[in-house]
């Protein structure tokens, strides 16, 4: 028994279908936001309509509107993948198929994956005979298809169905899956190898092992770089689906011929790939032919390669076999680092640099007293800023093994020559390591070498450092206290409101809105309140109007008698300021602090 | 008028991996497209504006619409695909056909005119109809702001998700579905601008090998590029490079050793380039002098003085294969174009213009001749238009049929004979007025 939802609508009258015929009219609007709009509300065009409609009606009208710009298809394509109680239920999601099946032939990639993973979520609403009937035909069709871009997205849709069917279909699938791995373009070759892995993944073990090695083996040796790179994923996926024992027969060969591929984006893909292949081959083999690949690539002449590699010293060294790690590192791993640390490059030299410090945790004090310190102290030295502070940014993993001491007459020199650097980024970065070193450094070591620093970038010519000098002391104060923050910086800042530089006296104003919250009422009524509303007489009108957004900004740490004697004469005045602004914005500090 | 005439002159031709398309640029930045009827004739399919005239403010620049080069992307799906660029910026343009329309609306009738609201009672999905078949062409991305200087080429990667464009110093490589970023794989750029001896004149990527290319300079080196070896590729795996005589260097030696071409094989072979004076083939295997060389009109070699006063010793000559690599065709002045017999070594010199060129006529060979004439049909050197030259031809991928550009004209001729037929008696298919 169904319902004809439409008629229901229509007996409600014009007004209820209005908004619907509005929304199927714009379905083929000239504007393309419009047409958006419209296949965002489909669900509600389908609920209308009634299931009956929607899959005799709308579903035809939509698999032929391919036509379309990307970001309609692409809407389109997401809004089928839920759209099963839409058409009836269950029962009826085949009627979903035709629409994403021309949805999979489009050239742009964006739409077709997103078809194809709505394809993949519906399948799982198919019973396994509907599964059969019209599911894997059209699996069969994509994957037959004239277009590539057909035959692509049929590659992703083989694993899901393969668990469902009969045995007959299976070995169809893996024929079609066998055929699209020795395809004539490179494309469906590259969709065939990134998604190998997936597919091996619901194979049944033997099948994986005369079906999905083979395949492996050629697509690692496929003359195109692009494919065989996508091998090595699957390389590692496979490996951990495999026992132990066949891995050196089956995989390793494969994996070996990776690593010295003569192509450097091929070993570059084994470096990025190097945790992941770790953990899925074990320690033995790890021991064996990993600890020697890893030399090889940090050794790369490519720089890409070495990067990438050195970006895997710290999770390489910590998942080696407890029992060899200490020897593997200081005999193998170690004297490739020490060349790393000078190399020509500076991304490589960098990428090191992030991971470095995570190594003395592994190696214990006296190792890393011996061995690593000496580079910490070379890297801070280095040329390249980002090298410096990729040094910096990792000095808590140190502090913990050895204590930050035995760097800083080292670290000092790195710390001001960053701060004064030309360039404003690197200024910048640095600024925001402030409260993590101060935190390590301590309080006394801060106050004779760093503070200085941040008060020198308070008169930064670059406003986002002063921006940032700002935020800083707030972070600073909540780690060393009010007190601190009282005999050290708010002298310091207040008595820039007396500069002859109207940007140095709005920055006093831009710290105080920061650190009254922080140092709480006393500092705040006592000492930095005089100084705001004495401002609110200064000649620049920014000056004057930020004092209005300032005293907005500390109203609420203020009592009550302080806003009403002090602030709101101070605003009123404000408020009857020539510039607009000024007025303006004193305005609204009066309404929001209720002073009206 | 005169500059809609300047602005029809074509720029570049090139054929689609069947044959079955045609795409010519020209200096107004349009670009058309043919399409080979059943019958063997390339009528117009689409036309299209690629490029608009821009004006960099920060340099002060005026930017040419004028299209350099289009390269056709493999086939993807019904619709096709090309790459077309200017100076600075590359375009990938999908042309497609659509021969379905949608009708009935809910609100309003055909016309457009709204309908009486309380005649609404029920919901109208709409329907599609047939309807002729129109061509559209669209853009579909846009790659801009990675060339500080004049692209000179682009080209597409066997991989098909890769291209890349050359500039007088650098190459970059892109891939075709990102536009915000590519990388740079040659910088010939010298630290100082001084010491600058050399520019990239143009780059293609190997047909089957996804990690080789190769560039020529203007100083008629041509370098073999392997993109496996490193990420930047500004060392040579190959140089190919003719030791030239000393005692016969002149003035205009390295004038006229630029290369303005360079062509693969499509066997992947052999490399094909073209300097003022003469083609060459070289083999991939030996990079010290070519395997072959052809003199295409060395009776200019007395006349380069001239020639570098008039500026047409500047020239950009294309060359090309034919689609079993064994002739290669390449412009001249006064509408010849030559092409080269690589077996029989027979050569011959055609003449693409108007006056000589009747529809189904067979084009009959020119001489030119240095002396006295010899026949009547003999042209003499002095005689000879360096205004009409023909710089872009293009060869079918399979078939005897060449597009000859010349000025705002495009020439297609076909082999009268049987495919294994002689290529020196093509016959005039269409010659479409622009």
């Amino acid at each position: 028994t169904k319902l004809d939802d439409s008629k229901m609508a229509g007996a409600e009258g014009d007004d209820s279908l209005y908004p619907i015929a509005v929304l199927i009219d714009e379905l083929r609007n000239e504007d393309v936001q419009l047409r958006l709009n419209s296949i965002k509300k489909l669900s509600t065009i389908a609920l209308a309509l009634g299931v009956e409609r929607t899959r005799t009606e709308l579903l035809p009208f939509l698999t032929d509107t391919i036509y379309d710009e990307d970001e309609v298809l692409l809407a389109l394509a997401e809004q089928l993948g839920s759209f099963t109680v839409l058409v009836g239920g269950p029962e009826f999601v085949h009627n979903l198929l035709p629409p994403l099946e021309s949805l999979a032939t489009v050239e742009e990639t964006v739409v077709r994956d997103k078809a194809v993973e709505s394809l993949r979520k519906i399948s799982q609403e198919h019973s396994p005979v509907d599964l059969e009937v019209h599911f894997v035909p059209l699996v069969k069709r994509l994957a037959s298809g004239d277009w590539f871009t057909s035959r692509t997205s049929a590659c992703g849709l083989f694993s899901v169905c393969y668990p469902r069917v009969s045995s007959t279909v299976k070995a169809e699938i893996r024929q079609h899956f066998r055929t699209l791995c020795s395809d004539d373009t490179p494309m469906v070759r590259r969709a065939a190898a990134s998604k190998l892995g997936e597919f091996a993944k619901v194979l049944e073990l033997d099948y994986v092992k005369s079906d999905i090695i083979p395949l492996f083996t050629a697509l690692a040796s496929d003359e195109q770089d692009s494919v065989r790179l996508l091998a090595v994923e699957a390389g590692v996926s496979i490996a951990t689906l495999l026992p132990q024992e066949d891995l050196e027969a089956l995989v390793m060969p494969t994996l070996r011929q990776a690593a010295e591929d003569k192509s450097w984006r091929v070993r570059y893909m084994v470096a990025d790939k190097f945790s992941e292949l770790q953990k899925a081959v074990g320690p033995e083999i790890t021991k064996t032919d990993l600890v020697p690949a890893f030399q090889n690539l940090l050794k790369d002449c490519e720089a890409e390669v070495r990067a990438a590699a050195a970006n895997k010293v710290k999770v390489f060294c910590e998942n080696l076999p407890e029992d060899s790690r200490e020897t593997i590192i200081m005999t193998h791993i170690l004297p490739c680092v020490k060349e790393l640390v000078s190399d020509t490059n500076q991304h490589v030299k960098s990428a090191l640099a992030s991971v470095i410090m995570g190594l003395s945790t592994i190696l214990g004090k006296d190792n890393t007293v011996e061995h690593l310190l000496p580079l910490f102290l070379v890297q801070l030295k280095d040329e390249c800023p980002e090298v410096r502070l990729n040094i910096i940014s990792n000095l808590d993993c140190v502090n913990e093994v050895i204590g930050i001491r035995q760097l800083s007459q080292s670290l000092l020199p790195a710390i001001v020559e960053l701060a004064e650097d030309a360039k404003w980024r690197v200024r910048l970065a640095i600024i925001e390591y402030m409260p993590l070193l101060a935190g390590q450094l301590g309080v006394e070591f801060f106050d004779e070498k760093l503070n200085s620093l941040c008060m020198a970038w308070l008169i930064d010519h670059v406003f986002a450092i002063r921006e940032a000098a700002t935020c800083n002391l707030m972070k600073l104060v909540e780690k060393f206290g009010a007190e601190w923050a009282q005999n050290t910086i708010v002298p310091k800042v207040l008595g820039m409101a007396n500069d002859s530089n109207y940007l140095h006296r709005m920055t006093t104003l831009f710290c105080i809105n920061a650190l009254s919250g922080v140092c709480g009422q006393e500092i705040t009524t006592k000492h930095m309140l005089p100084v705001v509303l004495k401002m609110s007489t200064d000649q620049v009108a920014n000056v004057r109007f930020n004092v209005a957004r300032c005293l907005q900004k500390i109203g609420p740490v203020l009592d009550s008698s302080a806003l009403q004697a002090e602030v709101k004469p101070v605003l009123e005045k404000l408020a009857t300021d020539q510039d607009m602004d000024v007025k303006y914005f004193a305005l609204e500090a009066i309404s929001v602090l209720a002073l009206a | 008028t005169i500059n809609r005439g300047l602005s029809d002159v074509i720029s570049t031709v090139e054929f689609n991996q069947t044959g079955e398309f045609l795409a010519t640029g020209d200096k107004g930045g349009r670009v058309v497209i043919f399409q080979r009827e059943p019958q063997g004739e390339y009528n117009v399919y689409s036309t299209f504006q690629s490029h608009e005239p821009e004006f960099d403010y920060l340099k002060s620049l005026e930017i040419e619409e004028k299209i350099n080069k289009i390269r056709w992307l493999p086939p993807h799906n019904p619709a096709h695909f090309l790459l077309t660029t200017n100076d600075k910026t590359v375009k990938l343009w999908k042309v497609s056909e659509r021969d379905k329309r949608a009708e009935g609306y809910n609100l309003r009738d055909e016309e457009g005119r709204l309908k009486d609201l309380s005649t609404i009672t029920t919901l109208q999905v709409p329907v599609l109809r047939p309807m002729d078949l129109l061509v559209e062409a669209s853009p579909r991305r846009v790659f801009a702001n990675a060339h500080a200087y004049h692209i000179n080429s682009i080209s597409v990667n066997s991989d098909c998700e890769t291209y890349l464009s050359a500039d007088d110093l650098r190459i970059n490589l892109w891939h075709l579905n990102i536009t915000d970023r590519s990388f740079n794989i040659v910088d010939l750029k010298p630290e100082n601008m001084e010491d600058l001896s050399e520019v990239i004149t143009v780059a293609e990527f190997h047909p089957h090998h996804c990690h080789l290319l190769a560039f020529s300079s203007s100083t008629g080196t041509t370098r073999l590029c392997d993109m496996r070896a490193r990420a930047l590729c500004d060392q040579h795996a190959k140089l190919f490079e003719e030791a030239v005589d000393p005692s016969r260097r002149s003035f205009f030696s390295e004038i006229v050793s630029s290369v303005s071409d360079v062509k693969f094989s499509h066997s992947g072979r052999y490399l094909l380039t073209r300097d003022y004076l003469t083609v060459k083939v070289w083999d991939l295997n030996m990079e010290n002098k070519p395997l072959e060389t052809y003199q295409v009109h060395d009776y200019l070699r007395t006349k380069l003085c001239s020639l570098y006063e008039s500026d047409c010793i500047f020239d950009k000559f294309e060359c090309a294969w034919n689609g079993t690599d064994s002739v290669i065709m390449t412009g001249a002045y006064n509408n010849y174009f030559r092409m080269f017999d690589r077996a029989s070594l027979r050569d011959v010199t055609l003449e693409a213009s108007r006056e000589v060129c009747k529809r189904r006529a067979v084009l009959q060979p020119r001489r030119v001749c240095v002396g006295k004439k010899r026949k009547e049909t003999d042209v003499s050197v002095d005689s000879l238009d360096f205004r009409k030259k023909i710089l872009h031809t293009a060869w079918h991928p399979k078939e005897n049929i060449i597009a000859i550009a010349a000025s705002n004209n495009l020439y297609i001729f076909q082999d009268r004979m049987a495919p294994n037929g002689h290529h020196n008696t093509p016959e005039i298919q269409s010659a479409p007025p622009k």
